[in-house]
């Protein structure tokens, strides 16, 4: 493989770890609350972060590319105050990666804080332990092997995602060409080598991710 | 001790918990059959559950009070609880269980000691073990000395025999008279086998379906029918 091959696999592997490093805090804190309470308009914000998994990628790609663009409230917003530019720039593919794979580390997290006896959290509140402090001693060591799988499942959504990535960041080669980009843009020149290496590759890190993250929720369920 | 609880509702699917009673005895059972709220009490009692309406107040402190808003969150009530299934933490020792919530409060806060509670339940051999590796009634001897660790004013037990055979149960029962006469905590023991409330307890709240139908000393509310099978006797209804 030439070195922009090299380049391309690089480029997808970093803004998929950093998008999942972007949403893994708030994707645990709202599956958390999503779990452990009850509040008003939380059927509402399930379903919002539900919408990525079966909205068409390109429809949500579509909504980021008109919120974020130099017309849209927040692209403007960040253009006035911080002279950033999103759509069309590596930022682009990492906020769409981000909320495309966001889903899947809520549910993750959520699942293994659902089969985890809430008697443990509520038992360490008797002790006299704050709910932060329950949270960092009793929660997360108990659950880090679903967060985890969760936050792998997030990292290979985004390692493959497509649809929303070409709308708010096109396929801008040096720039914004992922895996998935990189793959469609072969097979629409005709270079099915190239295309086939890319699709290898793209086999590869989904199979080794997937796989990794059900050795974390199998764990996770023989501890439950 | 003096703990109220006073006008008290709580909805529990098919019926709600409504409760008005005052415990003052040292020992007191929670009588009932299994989902007649007992465990329900407790939960309010330890801040675990809030009522929708009513008042709990334990010697002078306010717990929950929904009139004028008033909710003390569990970790600033020093209500131990020991909860059926013991809920002991498992990815920690058992020496790490019983010092969680011993390592929360200041030393010069310490009445129940480290040394003292191990020494009582006999669990000094078994402090480096892990919590998987523990049979039935060592985990509640844990759960039991993890809770009064944490130095609390009420401990509540919930149906710590529940689960075990009757030897195991046989050789439990001096652990939990050691803990009632040894460390001075009042205790609100929760259960729905007789022979448990009549050995340990001097007087019993009789929970039926969300009301408690009768509240006094063991020994007007229970008879013995043979030598270990002791029965419940509700009061009759003035005519």
């Amino acid at each position: 493989m030439d070195a922009e091959a090299w380049r391309i696999i690089w480029f997808t592997l970093a803004v998929a770890l950093a998008s999942t490093a972007l949403i893994l805090a708030p994707a645990v804190a709202l599956a958390w609350m999503l779990a452990r309470r009850e509040w008003r308009g939380k059927s509402l914000v399930e379903t919002l972060v539900s919408l990525p998994l079966v909205m068409p990628p390109v429809a949500v790609g579509l909504l980021l590319l008109k919120s974020l663009g130099r017309r849209g409230f927040i692209g403007r917003l960040l253009h006035d105050v911080l002279s950033l530019d999103i759509v069309f720039t590596w930022k682009a593919v990492l906020i769409a990666l981000a909320v495309m794979s966001f889903p899947l580390a809520v549910r993750g997290a959520r699942l293994t804080f659902e089969e985890m006896n809430p008697r443990f959290e509520q038992v360490a509140r008797t002790l006299g332990a704050t709910q932060w402090r329950v949270f960092w001693t009793i929660t997360l060591p108990l659950g880090w092997r679903g967060i985890v799988g969760g936050a792998l499942l997030a990292f290979a959504r985004a390692l493959g995602e497509f649809g929303a990535t070409i709308m708010v960041a096109g396929n801008i080669p040096g720039h914004t060409t992922t895996l998935s980009l990189a793959i469609f843009r072969d097979v629409e020149l005709g270079n099915d080598d190239a295309a086939f290496r890319f699709m290898l590759c793209s086999v590869i890190f989904a199979f080794a991710t997937v796989w990794t993250s059900e050795l974390f929720f199998a764990r996770r369920r023989r501890l439950a | 001790m003096n703990l109220a609880l006073k006008n008290i509702q709580l909805p529990l699917g098919a019926f709600a918990l409504e409760l008005d009673l005052v415990i003052t005895r040292r020992a007191t059972g929670i009588f009932g059959a299994s989902g007649a709220g007992k465990t329900s009490l407790l939960d309010l009692v330890a801040g675990l559950r809030r009522p929708t309406r009513g008042r709990i107040e334990f010697d002078g402190d306010v717990f929950t009070d929904t009139k004028a808003r008033i909710f003390v969150s569990p970790d600033r009530r020093r209500i131990g609880y020991v909860p059926q299934d013991a809920a002991l933490f498992p990815h920690l020792t058992v020496r790490e269980n019983l010092r969680y919530g011993l390592d929360l409060i200041p030393t010069e806060e310490h009445r129940v000691s480290f040394e003292q509670v191990t020494r009582v339940l006999e669990i000094a051999a078994m402090l480096d073990r892990r919590i998987d590796f523990l049979s039935g009634g060592e985990k509640r001897r844990v759960a039991c000395g993890r809770a009064l660790l944490a130095q609390p004013r009420l401990l509540l037990l919930d149906e710590p025999l529940a689960g075990l055979d009757s030897g195991l149960k046989s050789r439990f029962m001096p652990y939990l008279l050691r803990l009632r006469d040894q460390f001075e905590i009042p205790m609100l023991y929760v259960t729905h086998e007789a022979g448990e409330i009549v050995e340990l307890c001097e007087e019993v709240v009789v929970i039926d379906r969300g009301r408690c139908i009768a509240q006094g000393p063991v020994g007007d509310l229970f008879v013995e029918r043979t030598e270990q099978r002791h029965e419940l006797r509700l009061p009759t209804k003035p005519a």
